[in-house]
């Protein structure tokens, strides 16, 4: 209907906003009279993600006429937001921001450079940034989710691994079923919706292909793409990042670090 | 370091030993001598610092002054690893490993990359009286019997000297006077060098050459079990 109306695609794109916008907002009031206040977490969640998401569209249109370096400089600042966000998680472990910055940067970092090289991923700033940063922000949730199952992991063991110690063993060997655990719980969540691809959901890649108007099966293909990259960094961050904290909660006398002080 | 002939070397000894954590004085300059095949027995009340100096003995946690010998040796001579295998601890709770009992033993030693036969297994289950128990899932075991193949993997590392942390006061009635009774077995035929946390009175008295008093992070006194359990 709205196309009938404006013809300046930028205009008709605004529009677009405005309806959905509404949209949300009516579904604000219905929840309102059931007595559940969020108007104004909902009123500001609205403006601030409209006002950020246009300003990054806006950047995003000088960026994408600069060369290639630009984009990797781009994605080397949200592999340190992203550490600096999984670091948040891992409150009470020690080094989180430098072990999240390796297992983000080592993870992301590779799979980038090696999807690019492998030509799966265009150097086009166009390709290279959205596909770079969301390669970037999976490894940050399987980070940020490995990290935090460790702790908990870890805190509720401080028994056997301490007994484990006390045996002679190394503090590698000591929490080694605990990083194990925490690895295949950051994994799951990206298996179940590998395995569910296509059947429950059309995610966001190919989704936005088809109504770019890509052909369906050109665009199946490069979602599975995206979901197998997905799924390799996630890996990858979660067991570089889980690996290096094994080390970083034991003292150089070999004790646990965190847990009750004795 | 020179002895007199007459005195032997001790097993374990802590010299000033002091342990501050979050600004609290947790051990306070704790000096005691442990001599070989003793049972050394420490009493006092919860929060005396017991546990903690316990945990100082085999460097589960660092002190933070004064020093700890182990056969004369300074601890900070020998890999904590090493001096782990060497003073065997045995907690409260057992916290064996999943698995079967047979892996449990088998842990301490495989840390070291030594296999343990089946027979040597199955010897050490028989001495905590779990003969045949090599196959049997630890999650089936009752406290008592978990709290003994603890025990078992303890020794399965040939350990000098044992470090024992409330070792019965997890258990109910029956099983507590069977692991005691075991332990006491096991210390004086193996002729182990222990040291003993209890904080029940009659147990120190019945397990301990000599009885140690703890208060405050402080060893208050320490001497023959009669003369420090009456005063």
């Amino acid at each position: 209907m709205l196309n009938h109306f404006f013809t300046d695609p930028i205009t008709l794109a605004a529009a677009q906003a405005l309806v959905a916008g509404l949209m949300a907002l009516g579904m604000m009031l219905i929840a309102s009279w059931s007595g559940i206040h969020l108007e104004k977490e909902i009123v500001i969640a609205l403006l601030r993600g409209l006002v950020q998401v246009v300003a990054v569209g806006a950047v995003l249109l000088y960026i994408f006429k600069g060369p290639a370096l630009v984009g990797f400089v781009i994605l080397a600042a949200m592999m340190a937001l992203a550490a600096k966000t999984a670091e948040k998680r891992a409150k009470g472990l020690p080094g989180a921001f430098k072990v999240g910055l390796y297992g983000i940067g080592v993870g992301a970092g590779s799979v980038i450079l090696l999807m690019t090289w492998a030509g799966v991923i265009d150097t086009k700033l166009t390709a290279l940034i959205p596909i770079g940063s969301m390669i970037i922000a999976n490894s940050m949730n399987a980070t940020s989710l490995a990290l935090d199952r460790f702790q908990g992991e870890v805190r509720s063991h401080i028994g056997h691994i301490e007994t484990a110690l006390a045996l002679g063993a190394a503090p590698k060997t000591a929490v080694r079923p605990y990083a194990q655990a925490a690895v295949k719980a950051s994994l799951i969540p990206r298996i179940d919706s590998l395995r569910s691809l296509g059947i429950v959901w059309i995610p966001g890649v190919m989704t936005g292909m088809l109504l770019g108007g890509s052909q369906p099966v050109h665009a199946a293909f490069y979602q599975f793409v995206v979901m197998a990259m997905i799924l390799t960094v996630s890996g990858l961050a979660s067991l570089i990042s889980t690996l290096l904290m094994a080390g970083y909660i034991f003292t150089p006398a070999e004790q646990l670090a965190i847990g009750v002080q004795h | 370091m020179t002895h007199p002939p007459t005195t032997p070397l001790p097993k374990l000894e802590a010299r000033d030993l002091t342990r501050q954590a979050d600004g609290k004085i947790i051990v306070d300059h704790v000096s005691i001598k442990i001599f070989p095949a003793e049972v050394v027995a420490i009493v006092g009340p919860s929060g005396a610092g017991k546990s903690s100096l316990l945990r100082l003995l085999n460097r589960l946690d660092e002190p933070t002054s004064g020093t700890l010998y182990l056969q004369g040796v300074d601890y900070r001579e020998t890999s904590p690893r090493e001096l782990r295998q060497r003073v065997g601890m045995i907690m409260q709770m057992p916290y064996l490993f999943p698995g079967s009992a047979a892996e449990n033993v088998r842990f301490g030693p495989r840390q070291r990359n030594e296999g343990l036969p089946d027979a040597e297994i199955e010897r050490l289950l028989a001495r905590v009286g779990l003969p045949g128990f090599g196959e049997r899932d630890v999650a089936k075991l009752s406290g008592g019997e978990a709290q003994r193949l603890a025990i078992a993997r303890a020794l399965a590392n040939n350990p000098e000297a044992l470090l024992l942390d409330e070792p019965t006061s997890a258990l109910d009635e029956d099983a507590k006077a069977v692991v005691e009774s075991l332990l006491e077995e096991i210390i004086r035929s193996e002729g182990l060098t222990c040291v003993w946390v209890t904080h029940d009175r009659a147990q120190a008295a019945r397990m301990g050459d000599r009885v140690a008093m703890m208060e405050a992070g402080r060893l208050l006194r320490i001497g023959a079990p009669e003369e420090v359990l009456r005063a």
